[in-house]
């Protein structure tokens, strides 16, 4: 996508764009180093919000982020539904799952809320294949819901998924104090289940995972599961604002210390064709 | 056992200058921090101040870090009697992440840094199991809930995605160290509402409790 483009086609259309975006040019002049920074797939969303501020528009990007996220949650909730339904989870373990599993229908309720007050639509809930097939339901996870083990590991997985897509979208909230604060609360809760998770991982035997996420050099994947490699891309990162840490400990300990985000793309990429059923 | 001793500005595993050496390589590229606040460590009713905008919110994050290593730097030195193997990697890992989160926020925030305060844990039992996952849940909870409720003060984009990344670790040593206290209180509602959201706190409220571990008190009259 070339942003200068888009522009440039606005303007034919609209002579006066320059003048209604006056005041956010130097936004606009900024946005190829805005842009290195930020998540990629943050900007549509970005330019989205300079566009309709700019117009005075509603703030439909806002909405766009929480139908993002709320697809996200309509997925783990129906992960943990089913896993419930199918008896997949042992009486031991069964009060973790049971407090997740609450959490997360609570989180397609509350987002269902928040963009109907926001005056926004919420989506649907998607067709949903968990085991990974794109409907096929004989995916590579197709044991998970018969399998403890694997429910964990690809529970483990879409936790560890969520924390980073709900900080990937971080920056397009920016400045929200309702919305943000929220989706950081939900990032928060989210990261609470995933180390739960992992915690339960090792105590099942799974003894090498922490309840952070321990990447090696040039591998951000510590789940052992090669087929969600994607899900933990970048996750080894040990540079931030642009100061290099990866002398300051071991690349396991140094990394740990960071989570990482996904884009938006990223994340359609992962789910959708998979576990998102493509139509 | 008490101790008063002030261990914030001990190492663990990482001396500060092998750590600055790597970090000030590309340090340069961070100056630009150190513009945007010209007044650090103001002496308001005795307390040094964090300062106002991104530093100061940066500032308060590097107090709560400075915090938080102090104290697991002190776990780990003096293990509670009957620390599991399972229970010293976790606290090794997490006085580590915290070291890192400490060191780091000090190299970003360059010359607008507070100082290195001096914690007082005398009111922690460190020999005591309950005492330590007590003040630890404390801690960790404290500094998930401050990230989260500062979060929408942040204007620059690229800090709001550093403390994203921290935040998700605090909330992760949050839910280990709740399990060790109280097994499946991950969630529980003295930290996570109705509707699954993990609650907030006020700037007053994180440096009143901060401040009960400190000798060095802070203040953040700009928020």
């Amino acid at each position: 996508m070339n942003l200068f483009e888009i522009v440039d086609q606005i303007e034919k259309i609209d002579p006066e764009i320059h003048e209604r975006l006056n005041p956010r040019r130097a936004a606009i002049k900024n946005i190829t180093s805005f842009g290195s920074k930020v998540a990629l797939a943050a900007m549509p969303f970005a330019l989205g919000s300079l566009f309709k501020k700019a117009y005075g528009a509603a703030p439909a990007n806002v909405v766009e982020v929480l139908n993002f996220a709320l697809t996200l949650e309509y997925l783990e909730a129906e992960y943990y539904n089913q896993g419930t339904a199918k008896n997949v989870i042992p009486a031991a373990n069964a009060s973790y799952i049971a407090y997740i599993t609450r959490d997360e229908n609570n989180h397609v309720k509350f987002l269902q809320t928040v963009i109907a007050q926001l005056g926004g639509t919420a989506i649907s809930k998607p067709a949903i294949d968990l085991s990974g097939g794109n409907g096929s339901g004989t995916g590579p996870y197709a044991s998970a819901l018969t399998d403890y083990a694997t429910f964990l590991t690809v529970a483990q997985a879409f936790e560890d998924t969520g924390v980073r897509a709900y900080k990937g979208q971080a920056g397009a909230l920016k400045g929200n104090q309702t919305v943000l604060t929220a989706a950081l609360s939900i990032h928060a809760v989210e990261a609470r289940h995933a180390a739960a998770i992992r915690q339960l991982r090792h105590d099942l035997g799974a003894t090498t995972v922490k309840p952070w996420i321990v990447s090696s050099a040039g591998k951000g994947n510590d789940t052992g599961v090669a087929g969600v490699d994607g899900n933990y891309a970048g996750e080894e990162n040990t540079t931030h604002l642009g100061i290099n840490l990866a002398g300051a400990g071991a690349i396991g300990t140094v990394s740990a210390s960071f989570d990482e985000p996904l884009s938006y793309d990223q994340v359609v990429a992962l789910l959708v064709g998979t576990f998102l059923v493509k139509k | 056992m008490k101790t008063e001793s002030n261990v914030i500005t001990g190492g663990a595993n990482m001396a500060r200058r092998s750590f600055l050496r790597y970090a000030g390589a590309s340090a340069a590229t961070v100056a630009v921090l150190g513009a945007a606040s010209c007044k650090k460590d103001r002496a308001v009713g005795g307390g040094t101040d964090v300062g106002s905008g991104d530093i100061g919110i940066l500032n308060l994050a590097y107090a709560l870090e400075q915090l938080e290593a102090a104290f697991y730097i002190q776990v780990v030195a003096t293990p509670y009697s009957g620390m599991s193997s399972v229970e010293l990697s976790y606290f090794t890992d997490i006085r580590d992440h915290e070291v890192i989160h400490r060191d780091f926020f000090k190299t970003a925030l360059g010359t607008s840094a507070i100082k290195s305060l001096t914690p007082d844990f005398s009111s922690i039992t460190f020999g005591d199991r309950k005492a330590v996952l007590t003040a630890a849940k404390t801690f960790e909870d404290l500094g998930v809930r401050a990230y989260n409720s500062v979060g929408y003060l942040i204007q620059d984009v690229n800090y709001l995605l550093v403390a994203g990344k921290i935040v998700s670790v605090e909330a992760r040593h949050a839910a280990t160290i709740s399990n060790l206290l109280s097994s499946g209180s991950f969630v529980a509602d003295d930290q996570v509402d109705a509707n699954g959201l993990n609650k907030t706190i006020s700037v007053a409220e994180v440096l009143s409790a901060a401040n009960s571990y400190l000798s060095t008190k802070i203040t953040a009259n700009s928020f």
